[in-house]
């Protein structure tokens, strides 16, 4: 049996690996999504972000194990519960941070994410809890020029409904509108009667809820293990840089783009698959310091 | 027990900082179990090990020469400088006499170095790497279960003689998991196989292998082969199932593979891998006698090869301290040497001059899920294969010095 | 007339300070003081650029973790003595220091501290493939060698004046440096950029310049590391030993002399004794962050300073502590 090749490489391979670095795409999409959000509105650099979807990874294999809740009920339930978690937090200690230097709150949710790592590490091990696709999405399609997890195609898909949905509720609807203003110019919206802090609370917790959904989506694929965050953390935070910090679109074509970028590398020069997204923001920052869809000062 | 060494510890930080420097006290044997508590080698040897130790001592009496054996451990995280830091303190502050189990390769050669350079023991039941006997012996280093040579030797060999001539790799990226593949690499190519290719994957970290799975199969070779362990090989044969390797008409080498290995992955998964183990609980009377006991104490877990080679190693360790008169390093491990091996983990095994512990090892295969009567009945014995054909002759151009 | 008395008392308490270095290996583990010493050094380093320059680097252990790498390498394989290896080392944390120094130094505050992360972490991946580096393994076995082929280093005691003696160069060459007219135009820097601009300095020269004093003293500390234990591995070039180093400064107060030094003990008193706990170091660590942060932002050695002192001269003597980091505006959806 012969087998196709592009560029001298056989192309189930490509295919294969260009899928793949679609789904991490979508993944580095999701949540520099979140922290773009969280960036963009409120000015802090969420540390955290990371130990947030693995806990939404977490929520959801706890649901299953002691509740018996199973995959689709906890792609809602881990998110709001994390999402409650998270404006917790911000409620008690990213609030009173706010009127200092924005390095603290980095310095916090530093801290914040080793406590959280340190404590899901210490109970769970590191090795990793298996978590199950739900049956509906088992099996895969033998498409002919690749093989392709059907669970892995509704990764890209769910991904790309919930970026999409993100962002037509900041930017079309009334309540975007009001998060928006009232992070622009907190004392004129204010004065207008609305509540201020709580439309920061909330945007906080719009953010941390995306990473958990991401967590959900990565539980049956990517073994839910207290370090799953804090591998991906730093490349989204990469992801951000170049796409321009604060600018949702931006992390999100981004994160979608250096997935593939990364993919491709995968192929073709494998050693450089978990640097090439460093080089690519080293370019950027020496050509466009505000980054691709970012505005400079 | 473990919140209890916790506040122990925090206690001795807030006392400012530090014991003072001791001898070594010969008013106590201390055996120091060092392994991976948390990460991806847990299952396969963890506090399984400490639960085997401890029968080891308790079994033999609870004293050595008329001092208590006292039994410490702790986790390295697969880390080689954690590691030495712990050795470090244990021999310098805490009267460690020997360092026991050490699972993952680096963190083997690193303790070797050092329990080499300061006259302690090092009883190694778990690491693979079969440089511990080779370039990286030691005159006070034993390598007791297992290692690298005799798992190519066995799957190696003998997958290649059941038609699978071309192999890709995937590969731990760390000492163990080159080791083995240096290994098996030569035993398939002594055997007349070729090697189609090979990919390196971070350790410890990597969950998901898709990308190397799918490189594996655009290789297109008959055998796909796993150089690594515990979790990684779980979640390798795993996700080969999702990606169908072995649909796609590719076979699966596990090239180790630990009994709570194949407990995770249920034989639906596993049936018809074939392994190269040192021991099983099921194989005689004796072994199901001892291994009866020791599920008891570990929620109804059978051992692993190298927690029964932990209790093994423990006793003889024992035995020789008390037949050297003494506990220092290399009187004991002369006699260790001198000494051969009987009881339920190996019959007649001796260690040889260069720490390697020489017995039988079994190739198996795992069953089908009809073929198993209960919980850890997962292995049919395939053939034994005899110490000396099992493991690498001891030729001084494998680079032991000790070797003459 | 004051400023002399507490001058005096500061001298005083260095001297202090020393006469018990010099008899502490005699009553502590001389394992961990060395290990004291080593992350004091890169510490001190660190809040140079910290405290002084007002610059959070959060990649700071690439300089460490890669000279003790390089260090490592030439005492094994190079066999070169203890002395020309770190200074390789140093050298080393200069080189990668005016690189990353150049690319991120055109940005402020909280873009800095994401692109010396990032950067860092290329490095790392970066050290986890090349052969070199044998990876996971590390680099083991790392020979101490004979000091000037005089002094053997395998020798406890040896060893221990050895670091003792390059931790205070270090130290000292740091106190020379900020007080130094090259040191009072950083300040100037810090307290007000584009004053400083205007008055004709070239603000990004003297950042850069501090940056990479900076990271060769880091590498001087990772070299000495890899020295005293014998094996330099990937857990010193990863983020969360940059945090660490952050952690320390936190803990000991930024911007004060004595403060990293502080925190240097603390933390690896807390890896010391916590060590064969696992997570349990990470998760302490998480909590004293999140307490200086919330609680004792001055650190330390700050509050021991705002209580000794009168509260007038507390805010004209003592460092800011805060450092007054510029940003540009934030940008829009």
């Amino acid at each position: 049996m012969t087998v196709a090749t592009i560029f001298g490489v056989p192309m189930n391979a490509l295919f294969g690996q260009l899928m793949l670095g679609l789904i991490n795409g979508a993944f580095y999409a999701m949540l520099s999504l979140g922290l773009a959000l969280i960036f963009g509105m409120l000015n802090i650099i969420n540390f955290a972000h990371g130990a947030l979807y693995m806990m939404g990874a977490f929520v959801a294999y706890l649901l299953l194990e002691h509740a018996g809740i199973g995959y689709w009920p906890a792609l809602i339930l881990a998110p709001v519960v994390v999402g409650l978690f998270g404006m917790l937090i911000e409620r008690l200690a990213l609030k009173p941070l706010y009127k200092l230097d924005h390095l603290y709150g980095l310095l916090f949710t530093f801290g914040l994410a080793l406590i959280i790592e340190g404590l899901f590490r210490e109970f769970y091990g590191s090795s990793g809890q298996v978590y199950a696709p739900p049956p509906e999405l088992t099996g895969g399609y033998n498409l002919g020029f690749m093989y392709l997890p059907i669970y892995r195609g509704w990764v890209v898909v769910a991904s790309v409904i919930i970026c999409l949905g993100t962002w037509l509720l900041i930017e079309k609807t009334k309540l975007g509108s009001y998060l928006r203003a009232a992070t622009e110019n907190p004392a004129l919206v204010q004065a207008f009667g609305i509540n201020v802090p709580a439309m920061i609370t909330l945007t906080y917790g719009l953010g941390v809820a995306l990473a958990a959904f991401a967590g959900v989506l990565a539980a049956p694929i990517y073994s839910v293990n207290p370090l799953m965050g804090s591998n991906l953390i730093i490349v989204v935070f990469a992801v951000v840089v170049i796409g321009g910090m604060g600018s949702i679109l931006g992390s999100v074509v981004t994160g979608f783009m250096l997935g593939l970028l990364e993919g491709l590398t995968k192929v073709f020069y494998p050693e450089a698959s978990s640097t090439v997204i460093f080089v690519v923001m080293a370019i950027v920052l020496l050509i466009k310091p505000a980054g691709l869809f970012g505005r400079a000062s | 027990m473990k919140a209890v060494k916790l506040m122990a510890a925090m206690c001795a930080l807030a006392a400012g900082m530090g014991a003072a420097q001791a001898q070594v006290s010969d008013d106590v044997v201390k055996i120091g179990i060092l392994n991976d508590l948390s990460g991806p080698y847990a299952d396969l040897a963890g506090m399984g090990s400490v639960i085997a130790a401890r029968m080891a001592v308790e079994d033999y009496g609870g004293k050595v020469l008329g001092k208590t054996v006292e039994i410490v451990f702790a986790d390295h995280q697969n880390k080689p400088d954690i590691a030495s830091n712990i050795v470090n303190q244990w021999i310098d502050t805490e009267k460690v006499d020997v360092v026991s189990d050490v699972p993952t390769s680096s963190v083997a050669l690193a303790v070797q170095e050092i329990t080499k350079n300061k006259n302690r023991i090092h009883l190694n039941s778990t690491a693979a790497s079969s440089d511990l006997t080779g370039s990286k012996c030691s005159p006070t280093g034993i390598h007791y279960t297992y290692d690298t040579y005799a798992l190519a030797n066995g799957t190696g060999t003998t997958l290649v003689k059941e038609g699978g001539d071309s192999w890709y790799f995937i590969t731990a990226d760390y000492a163990f998991g080159h080791a083995l593949e240096k290994d098996t690499t030569a035993a398939v190519k002594a055997a007349n196989g070729k090697i189609a290719g090979t990919v390196r994957h971070p350790f410890p970290g990597t969950t998901d292998f898709s990308s190397f799975l799918l490189q594996a199969q655009g290789s297109q070779a008959k055998v796909v082969a796993f150089a690594n362990a515990g979790a990684d090989t779980i979640n390798s044969i795993k996700q080969a199932g999702e990606f169908g390797l072995v649909s796609g008409g590719q076979r699966l080498a596990g090239l180790l593979v630990f009994l709570s290995d194949v407990h995770s992955l249920g034989l639906k998964v596993a049936q018809g891998l074939v392994v190269t183990t040192g021991f099983y609980w099921d194989q005689n009377d004796e072994t199901r006698a001892w291994s009866k006991k020791f599920g008891e104490k570990n929620n109804n877990r059978m051992p692993t090869m190298v927690q029964a080679g932990v209790y093994s190693s423990t006793m003889h360790y024992l035995k020789a301290v008390d037949a050297a008169k003494t506990d220092e390093a290399k009187a004991v491990v002369a006699k260790m040497k001198e000494m051969p091996i009987n009881d339920f983990f190996a019959k007649n095994g001796k260690i040889r001059e260069d720490g390697r512990m020489v017995h039988d090892m079994m190739l198996v295969q795992v069953k089908k899920p009809e073929e198993s009567k209960g919980p850890y009945d997962y292995y049919k014995i395939l053939r034994v294969i005899p110490g000396d054909e099992a493991f690498r002759p001891m030729k001084a151009e494998f680079g032991c010095p000790l070797v003459k | 007339m004051t400023n002399r008395a507490s001058a005096n008392g500061t001298t005083a308490l260095y001297a202090l300070l020393l006469v018990a270095a010099l008899a502490a290996p005699f009553f502590l583990y001389p394992n961990f003081l060395m290990r004291a010493y080593c992350f004091a050094l890169f510490a001190c380093a660190f809040n140079l650029l910290l405290g002084y320059v007002g610059l959070l680097s959060f990649g700071h252990a690439a300089f460490f973790g890669f000279a003790a790498y390089v260090t490592g390498h030439s005492a094994k394989i190079w066999g070169l003595g203890p002395e020309l290896s770190v200074i390789l080392g140093a050298l080393a944390g200069a080189v990668l220091g005016l690189v990353i120094g150049g690319i991120a130094i055109r940005r402020q505050g909280i873009y800095f501290a994401m692109i010396t992360l990032a950067l860092a972490q290329m490095l790392y991946f970066f050290c986890l493939q090349a052969p070199f580096t044998h990876g996971e393994d590390g680099i083991q076995a790392i020979p101490r060698g004979y000091l000037l082929g005089m002094f053997d280093l395998n020798n406890g005691l040896t060893m221990y004046y050895f670091v003792l003696g390059v931790f205070v160069l270090g130290f000292l060459l740091i106190q020379r440096t900020i007080h130094s007219p090259f040191g009072q135009i950083l300040k100037a820097i810090r307290e007000n950029e584009p004053r400083a601009i205007s008055l004709g300095y070239n603000a990004d020269r003297y950042k850069l310049l501090a940056f990479v004093i900076s990271t060769t003293l880091s590498g001087v500390a990772g070299g000495l590391f890899a020295l005293t234990f014998q094996i330099a591995a990937l857990n010193n070039v990863h983020w969360h030993f940059s945090g660490e180093v952050v952690l320390m400064t936190l803990l000991g107060g930024m911007g004060t002399v004595l403060g990293p030094v502080v925190g240097a003990f603390l933390v690896a008193a807390i890896q010391q004794y916590l060590a064969a706990f696992g997570a349990w170091v990470s998760i302490f660590q998480g909590i004293i962050f999140v307490a200086c942060v919330l609680l004792f932002r001055r650190g330390i050695v700050g509050e021991i300073i705002a209580l000794l002192r009168p509260r007038g001269k507390a805010e004209a003597e003592t460092v800011s502590v805060t450092p007054q980091v510029h940003e540009p505006a934030r940008q829009g959806v």
